[in-house]
């Protein structure tokens, strides 16, 4: 089971409602996946800072953990609470430093994402309550990607909900099992990769960050994941600009696409997609099985 | 183009799939209530399934999983898609897909038609036990696995290892054939061959429309089912 949603916008006049058609996405899946659910919007840019999605105990006082952060680091830093989460902006010369002081200072908080745009949350219960928790129907956005989880591989914890976010910008949910990540993630371990968890689909985020990271397009890294990941598997990515879908060669796990002027979309079931606007025109359609989808905002934006 | 009357139209906004389908169970041999239109399906689960009388059935939208799954008698029109398993073990009737089919579209079908104006996915036609499913498009990977009985045609192309196993269905696929399954094998095209797939292209509405001579035919090389001592290795 699990669900998978994936919204990218082609017009700029839907960014405004990208948070509420995800929200409304995430739910219409909750019944493939009621154990957690998370979503990554790429939302605005906070003038150049680098953004550190944090994940805390619940009602926990970010506010005095900004005031605390602001003698230790340089610049202007910003805090944005959302439900147990929270967004730092610090300025990107700062990122280590601020790491570094949140590791002192705050122990218990856990940096689940870090980028110029892309801002990541996650927690166990119902897809449709997660969203509520942290008011996505309110987030704006250029593209955004969610998942619903029916755990399989690992515990129902908020470690091992999705998205994860091993990279700058980067985030990957999965649908699916992998069958070699043990051997995969012991590679990039002797590569210096490290890893949060024991979950598979953090090593198929790793191994997409370790292929990007030597300077691989993100086609080709997917490519290159057809031949090193073993197992099933439906893959939705965001980077900072760009939007991509992969299904394993069998693809047992189900997909389908929509594509408008003004969006491409991504549901495990067309449910999902009912409530796009104009989904009556859209191109619908099944993505073929390893064949990778992509789509960047540099290229696909309409002018 | 003028409105069709319908004797029932059932609004999935406002009742659920249980009810309709409950609906559909629920009418005796002597009823008047013949057509039926089902609105806003979005992508549901489960519309129409086990229904065993002479219906005529209109789903104006696209279906989710299961779609006239364990059909009986009934004619079933979807104007959209279907996703995973349409018409899965129907067992006689007639399934119409005005666009695409997801997955495993006429898995173990026993009896009856699938037409299918668009693709359909992997798997089409997976386990087949005497059923026909036209594809006007093209068929995914691992299509009539195991097919026993019935016969697959296919206008468009067929994705990898076509009639993998496969017992004594017929294939007919006039386009490319990506790959061959295991024990799967083109045949010879007879004239009984020629009738066969002349009588259900115009059951599925494309008489004079598809050149028989186009298609190729595809079935067992009967190696594989019977075990020999021979092919122990291949087990």
């Amino acid at each position: 089971m699990c669900g998978i949603v994936g919204l990218f916008a082609k017009d700029a006049a839907l960014e405004a409602e990208l948070g509420a058609h995800l929200a409304t996405m995430l739910a219409s899946l909750g019944d493939r996946g009621p154990d957690s659910a998370g979503f990554a919007v790429y939302a605005p840019p906070i003038g150049d800072a680098t953004k550190l999605t944090l994940r805390g105990p619940a009602g926990y006082d970010f506010a005095a953990l900004a005031a605390g952060l602001r003698g230790r680091l340089a610049g202007t830093i910003g805090i944005q609470p959302r439900g147990t989460h929270a967004v730092l902006a610090v300025p990107p010369a700062e990122e280590a430093t601020a790491r570094a002081a949140l590791a002192t200072l705050a122990p218990e908080l856990v940096v689940v994402g870090a980028g110029h745009r892309m801002e990541l949350y996650k927690e166990v219960g119902a897809p449709a309550e997660v969203a509520r928790q942290f008011d996505l129907a309110h987030m704006q956005g250029s593209h955004g990607i969610g998942h619903t989880r029916m755990a399989t591989e690992s515990a129902v914890t908020t470690d091992g909900a999705h998205p994860y976010s091993t990279g700058p910008d980067q985030c990957l949910v999965h649908n699916g099992s992998l069958s070699n990540h043990n051997a995969i993630r012991r590679e990039l371990r002797r590569l210096g990769y490290g890893f949060a968890t024991e979950n598979d689909t953090e090593v198929a985020a790793v191994y997409l960050t370790a292929k990007l990271h030597d300077g691989l397009s993100l086609q080709a890294a997917l490519q290159g994941s057809l031949h090193d990941l073993d197992g099933f598997y439906t893959f939705v990515v965001g980077t900072e600009t760009g939007f991509a879908v992969l299904r394993d060669p069998i693809a047992c796990k189900p997909a389908v696409m929509a594509e408008t002027d003004r969006f491409v979309a991504f549901g495990t079931e067309y449910r999902a997609l009912a409530d796009l606007p104009g989904i009556e025109q859209a191109r619908v359609w099944e993505p073929e099985p390893a064949t990778v989808y992509q789509w960047d905002r540099r290229r696909d934006l309409r002018a | 183009m003028t409105q069709r009357a319908f004797a029932r139209v059932i609004d999935l906004e406002q009742v659920s799939v249980r009810e309709l389908n409950q609906a559909l169970h629920d009418l005796g041999p002597d009823s008047n209530a013949t057509s039926w239109q089902v609105l806003h399906p979005r992508g549901r689960h489960a519309l129409a399934v086990g229904v065993d009388a002479d219906l005529t059935i209109e789903i104006d939208g696209h279906a989710g999983y299961y779609c006239a799954g364990m059909n009986q008698r009934a004619t079933l029109i979807v104007r959209g898609n279907v996703g995973v398993g349409v018409a899965e073990n129907m067992m006689s009737g007639f399934v119409h897909v005005h666009g695409d089919a997801s997955q495993a579209a006429g898995a173990t079908a026993r009896g009856g038609m699938l037409v299918i104006d668009g693709n359909a996915a992997a798997r089409c036609g997976i386990s087949l036990k005497g059923a026909d499913i036209v594809v006007k498009g093209s068929v995914g990977h691992m299509s009539a696995f195991m097919a026993q009985a019935g016969t697959l045609v296919v206008l468009g192309d067929a994705g990898d290892s076509l009639g993998d196993s496969i017992y004594e269905a017929h294939l007919y696929v006039r386009g490319t054939v990506a790959g061959l399954g295991a024990d799967c094998i083109e045949k010879p095209f007879a004239d009984r061959h020629r009738a066969e797939l002349h009588a259900k292209l115009q059951q599925a509405g494309l008489a004079g429309q598809v050149e028989v001579a186009a298609f190729r035919r595809y079935g067992s090389a009967r190696q594989l089912y019977h075990f020999h001592v021979d092919h122990a290795d291949a087990y």
